[in-house]
């Protein structure tokens, strides 16, 4: 990293502030790609949801509300412990870093461990779109549609959280080698606005997958 | 604002923030749980577009970058509205001519 001076800034910057502001543009613009990337998917998901009301009613009330709910409770700890990381390297105190940044990852992986308990539940009871698929009794339909978004919806921004997770380590190995100082912190502050995005994404998850035709049914999950 | 001075906001806000997107999400369960007729998903949406907007403000520090980074945060959600309307005026409107397809 020859073309970096002591102060973490590039030779091709001005000074750090707009090294920071080319930063935050360019994470922002990949951002967007991600903004309309699962656009496209929630834009399938209204289109279809128009088309078969009842179905989309029938294949909520599959899903159980009680681990969805909880998980969006984890998700959004672990965006406020990600958001005290990068608070802690705007300081410069690189072992908090490491100790918010590792309770961020340690809440990323409950998330995934309560959405394999779900997938898994899914599985037995034949709701997995393919030749298997069972709906009380009925083959396919359009509840299989429904499931092949929820499938792809959820597994999608898993994905993305299991992306996340291996930036976090990343953000651990430089706070151990106290890189982050409370100029130059760029590095953990975008990892923390993808993970925001994730988060953002899931609030809108939630309520849409989980939460359709339950007035009149308070029962929690099965 | 941001690369020499950035702007650190106290850690009392980010609790404030974390406490807003529970409560958030149990409004939105309590809603579900309400029939409130062809209203339930707007106010579910809202609620969600609430919760949204908080992270991008406080959590994504948007609030205290240059209005540069706010015009790339806001760009991102109308082309999202764009990409809504123009689809739906698309698959709502199909029945309107006797043409099939």
């Amino acid at each position: 990293m020859s073309s970096v001076d002591a102060t973490g800034l590039a030779h091709h910057f001005e000074d750090l502030e707009q090294q920071h502001e080319s930063a935050t543009l360019g994470m922002w613009a990949f951002l967007i790609t991600e903004i309309m990337f699962f656009g496209g998917l929630f834009g399938a998901y209204v289109v279809y949801r128009t088309m078969y009301p009842e179905a989309w009613e029938n294949g909520s009330k599959e899903l159980d509300v009680f681990l969805g709910a909880l998980n969006t409770t984890v998700l959004i700890g672990s965006s406020l412990t990600m958001a005290l990381a990068v608070r802690s390297a705007q300081h410069g105190k690189n072992r908090q870093v490491i100790g918010f940044t590792f309770l961020t990852m340690v809440l990323g992986f409950v998330f995934l461990g309560v959405k394999i308990v779900e997938y898994h539940a899914k599985w037995e009871h034949h709701l997995i779109p393919g030749p298997h698929f069972m709906f009380e009794g009925h083959l396919g339909g359009h509840e299989e549609l429904f499931f092949a978004l929820y499938f792809v919806m959820t597994g999608t921004h898993a994905f993305h959280m299991i992306i996340g997770a291996g930036l976090m380590i990343w953000v651990i190995l430089k706070a151990a080698r106290n890189e982050y100082t409370p100029q130059h912190h760029s590095h953990v502050e975008m990892i923390g606005l993808y993970w925001h995005f994730v988060d953002i994404v899931w609030i809108f998850l939630f309520p849409l997958l989980y939460l359709l035709g339950r007035h009149g049914h308070a029962s929690i999950g099965h | 604002m941001s690369g020499n001075q950035p702007h650190i906001a106290p850690i009392k806000l980010y609790l404030g923030v974390f406490a807003t997107l529970i409560a958030g999400t149990w409004l939105t369960y309590w809603v579900a749980l309400q029939d409130f007729g062809w209203l339930n998903t707007p106010l579910a949406l809202l609620i969600a577009v609430v919760k949204a907007t908080v992270v991008v403000l406080y959590f994504m520090h948007v609030r205290w970058q240059s209005k540069m980074t706010m015009v790339f945060a806001a760009a991102g959600f109308v082309w999202l509205l764009i990409l809504f309307a123009f689809t739906l005026q698309d698959y709502f409107t199909r029945s309107w001519l006797p043409i099939y397809g």
